[in-house]
């Protein structure tokens, strides 16, 4: 089933970590076999921060293969020897958890592409995030288990979006879990709710053109598919009413910049969303209730009709 | 039995799109006989005082706690319930089968007011999914928009939506009435078997897709038809009709119903003359 929330403050920033954990565990119930998090906090923009993973949550209800932690801190060693030949120099270092890491990267180049390709190509290691603003924080159990685990709450930013999943068409593991980050492109993620049916076909032909799949999951389709149409010169708008058409299935999907947030909904409505918005908030997710959770007082919600795409700026 | 051929209500009810289906097979009805009611007993309903009131706080409760403490408060004869705090929870107020004022002081979720049998109802801010589902009788307006497959299967009834609703409004609706003052959006009606839908907005694409009958009607834009669905002729009584409903539906005030589109069956994709055999369906 799997739940979607989002908000994105308008001329302010506000405690989105928090904020997001409300909403994202009023909708524990469309699923919990893992939640993920895109933040968009305050920074000073000069260095990208890098979300990554070495290796796999292999705990309870985890679809992964059990790995020796001394493989861990080999991965790691390779990171930090692979970025210093890209010229990448490690501004903060954080070890969240065994397999989970955030650096601080002074890096100069813009292009992603090869940066991620290198460090991508050691085995093991993913890319969760990169970018000035956004981190990606996923990891297996339900929205208060992860931000707990990762110390969330306490996040100030402008906007968010989230992912509660209901594993259906791959494996529980952090590399299927939501958000995805829209690879290469500096602060893009997505989160979906839905089943795209065309997957094959366009995962075959995104790699053609190049694009990366870390997963089986469908959902990540949707980030790949609007990254590559930004790669062609497309804005972020243009991109996701592209994928009105250039994606056959079921799909209410968010997606999120540095500066924005948008909506897309399939020409079927098959899935919700529930959407409020006013001059200095919009909040969004599956079900009225994770609005709710940060706004109690009686509010004007709606759905978005059937095929329709919505962008919001900061 | 009434002549169903011969009757001419049947006119009437023909001219506003309604029963068009010959029935041939032997029908299921049972009808109801006054002299046997101390014999029928309808489980899970109390008689109510609508002058008896009270309030209930929902805020710190569970869907099911709230919704048997509404079936307490009615068995002790309140007829009247304002439900305080709602706050978008799912299934309340589900399951009612007798008369009874309710009113819903904020929003519901999804699935609210489902399987309802006969109570009126105000919600004072908006419905989630499935709003009113197999409704069976009874009144049920919502004071705000509402989201997707509104009034579900619904076989009877009046349901309200004063704003805009989402997609599949009056998917496999099967009798009743369904009136939206704003905006629908895609697969309205979309296999709707009997029963009425007036929009008097804008609707979204595929309007009344598959559907075998019932008629509907739109104020505004139409996206596309769907499937079967097809105009026919706004009659002299389809419009008295809009304008008696929409009166007391307190909706729409001064709307020019005449201005109005109709859309059947085209009945060309349905085919079911003969009714399931009794042999069948008790075997099943």
């Amino acid at each position: 089933m799997c739940g979607i929330a989002g908000l994105i403050h308008r001329g302010k920033s506000s405690n989105v970590g928090s904020e997001l954990q409300g909403m994202l565990q009023a909708l524990k119930h469309r699923g919990e076999d893992s939640t993920g998090y895109a933040l968009y906090g305050d920074t000073d923009g000069k260095n990208f921060i890098m979300r990554f993973k070495v290796g796999e949550n292999v705990g309870e209800g985890s679809s992964s293969i059990m790995e020796d932690v001394s493989v861990y801190d080999e991965r790691k060693k390779i990171v930090d020897q692979t970025l210093n030949e890209l010229g990448a120099k490690i501004v903060k270092e954080e070890r969240t958890l065994p397999y989970s890491l955030r650096y601080e990267i002074s890096y100069d180049k813009k292009d992603l592409l090869e940066f991620s390709q290198r460090i991508e190509s050691i085995p093991g290691v993913e890319i969760l995030s990169m970018g000035k603003s956004l981190e990606v924080i996923k990891d297996l159990g339900n929205a208060k288990a992860v931000c707990d685990r990762y110390s969330l709450d306490k996040l100030v930013g402008t906007h968010a979006i989230g992912h509660a999943r209901m594993a259906t068409e791959s494996g529980v593991d952090i590399k299927s879990a939501h958000p995805f980050w829209g690879y290469p492109f500096s602060d893009v993620s997505v989160v979906h709710n839905g089943q795209l049916t065309n997957y094959w076909n366009n995962r075959r032909m995104l790699e053609n053109k190049g694009m990366r799949f870390m997963s089986e999951c469908d959902s990540e389709l949707i980030a790949v598919y609007i990254a590559q149409k930004m790669r062609e010169g497309a804005s972020l708008e243009e991109g996701m009413k592209s994928s009105l058409t250039g994606l056959d299935g079921v799909f209410t999907y968010f997606v999120a910049t540095k500066d924005s947030l948008g909506m897309a909904k399939d020409t079927m409505a098959a899935k919700p969303l529930v959407l409020y918005e006013s001059d200095d908030l919009v909040a969004m997710g599956s079900e009225e209730i994770a609005i709710r959770s940060v706004l109690p007082q009686e509010i004007d919600t709606y759905d978005p009709f059937d095929g329709e795409v919505k962008v919001w700026q900061i | 039995m009434a002549n169903l051929k011969t009757n001419e209500k049947k006119t009437k009810a023909q001219s506003m799109g309604m029963h068009t289906e010959v029935l041939t097979g032997r029908t299921q009805q049972k009808f109801f006989n006054p002299d046997e009611a101390e014999n029928f007993y309808y489980f899970g309903t109390y008689d109510v005082d609508f002058n008896k009131r009270t309030d209930l706080d929902v805020k710190e409760m569970s869907a099911p706690e709230a919704n048997k403490e509404i079936d307490n408060l009615m068995s002790q004869g309140y007829g009247t319930i304002v439900i305080k705090n709602p706050q978008g929870k799912h299934s309340l107020g589900v399951g009612i089968l007798n008369k009874l004022n309710l009113i819903f002081e904020g929003s519901l979720g999804y699935f609210g007011m489902g399987s309802c049998d006969g109570p009126t109802v105000r919600i004072n801010g908006r419905v989630g999914w499935s709003c009113a589902e197999n409704l069976m009788a009874g009144k049920v307006v919502i004071e705000k928009n509402a989201g997707s497959c509104f009034g579900a299967a619904i076989r009877g009834g009046d349901l309200i939506c004063k704003g805009s609703v989402g997609a599949r409004t009056g998917i496999d609706m099967k009798g009743g009435t369904i009136i939206i003052g704003g905006d629908a959006g895609a697969f309205t009606g979309f296999m709707m078997q009997r029963g009425r839908i007036i929009i008097l907005g804008d609707v979204g694409i595929n309007l009344g897709d598959s559907m075998y009958d019932g008629t509907i009607f739109i104020g505004g834009s139409i996206g596309s038809y769907g499937s079967d669905a097809v105009d026919a002729e706004l009659t002299k009584s389809d419009q008295d009709w809009l304008t008696r409903k929409l009166k007391v539906a307190e909706i729409g005030e001064n709307f020019d119903v005449s201005k109005m589109k109709k859309i059947v069956a085209g009945k060309k994709l349905w085919n079911y003359d003969n009714l399931e055999p009794t042999e069948k369906k008790g075997a099943i």
